[in-house]
């Protein structure tokens, strides 16, 4: 069932590729984090950012206060 | 062949617009709920005196009354933005897993895939913490349990990839006896994973016995909905943006 790879959407998973990715994921974990759990620490807005993002956080599922 | 920026760019874009209509499901679904769950959270607060609550259990909503840091317009508001952020940063997650596992995923169609990576990501993300730790509205849980349930939360969703993993992992390895065997095999290995899972991890229960039942049953309800339309967004347009570009290809090479 393995398709050719040429029919494949994805480049080669050169170093390059490999650094941009884990770079990628550190950046999007940071965001998530701020929606997520951040109470100022990371955005340096106080409660702010927290407060505002408030009802996000419990409709997605994430525990909060 | 694509770039790895073009499907990370895709995923981004896909991730803002589930996101943002997430947010809308969650404002008519979830808001109602919300409001509900603050307006109880508020009459408890005001007898929350005569409570053998702890000090910083009262003090906290009471300084909210106050003055609050941003209205709860404001949080409407905010709820659009929160769920955009969190769509944006799941696309860019899941890029990168479409470009790391793509090759591992037996179907020849790109589609295909990321439909499977969104099933896979929906269940291990959300349904797995959904069922072990459900979702709570304001008014329910104590504040001095928030990082213990803040572990255990992401606990759970590290679990539950685990689980898919190891239902893709054991559906492969029972191929061998025939079809369905392959989907016994996946079901089993994800169902035992979680199971095995759920006995572990501690049981947490902090609702209050006077908050009304529907009323949770309709937020949890609305949260797993606004998760589903993000994840099914987010699956299917992230299918439709790299299957576009597969045409693409092909006519350009032809």
């Amino acid at each position: 069932m393995a398709a050719p790879a040429s029919s494949v959407a994805v480049p080669a998973l050169s170093p390059k590729v490999l650094a941009a990715a884990l770079l990628s994921v550190g950046v999007m974990l940071l965001l998530a984090y701020l929606v997520g759990f951040d109470q100022g620490a990371v955005s340096r807005s106080g409660m702010y950012l927290h407060e505002l993002m408030h009802d996000g956080r419990h409709l997605l599922g994430v525990p909060c206060h | 062949m694509r770039t790895f920026g073009s499907l990370l760019v895709r995923g981004l874009i896909v991730g803002l617009f589930a996101g943002l209509l997430a947010g809308t499901f969650a404002y008519v679904m979830g808001e109602p709920r919300v409001d509900a769950a603050i307006a109880i959270e508020e009459a408890g607060a005001a007898h929350s005196h005569d409570h053998n609550n702890d000090h910083a259990d009262s003090a906290e909503p009471a300084a909210q009354e106050d003055e609050p840091l941003v209205s709860r317009d404001g949080q409407r508001a905010g709820l659009f933005l929160a769920t955009s952020l969190y769509g944006v940063a799941l696309g860019g997650m899941f890029a990168v897993a479409f470009t790391l596992l793509r090759r591992k995923l037996r179907t020849g169609n790109d589609a295909y895939a990321a439909l499977g990576l969104a099933a896979a990501g929906f269940i291990g993300i959300v349904l797995v913490p959904f069922f072990k730790y459900p979702p709570n509205p304001p008014a329910v849980g104590d504040p001095d349990t928030i990082t213990r349930r803040t572990v255990t939360y992401l606990l759970t969703l590290v679990i539950g990839l685990l689980a898919v993993w190891a239902g893709v992992a054991l559906s492969r390895w029972a191929a061998r006896y025939g079809d369905v065997a392959r989907l016994a095999g996946g079901v089993a290995g994800l169902v035992a994973t979680v199971v095995a899972a759920y006995l572990i991890l501690p049981r947490i229960n902090e609702v209050p016995e006077t908050f009304p039942a529907t009323l949770l049953w309709q937020f949890r309800f609305a949260s797993l909905g606004t998760q589903a339309t993000l994840w099914l967004l987010l699956g299917f347009g992230y299918a439709a943006a790299v299957d576009r570009r597969l045409v693409r290809t092909k006519v350009a090479a032809a």
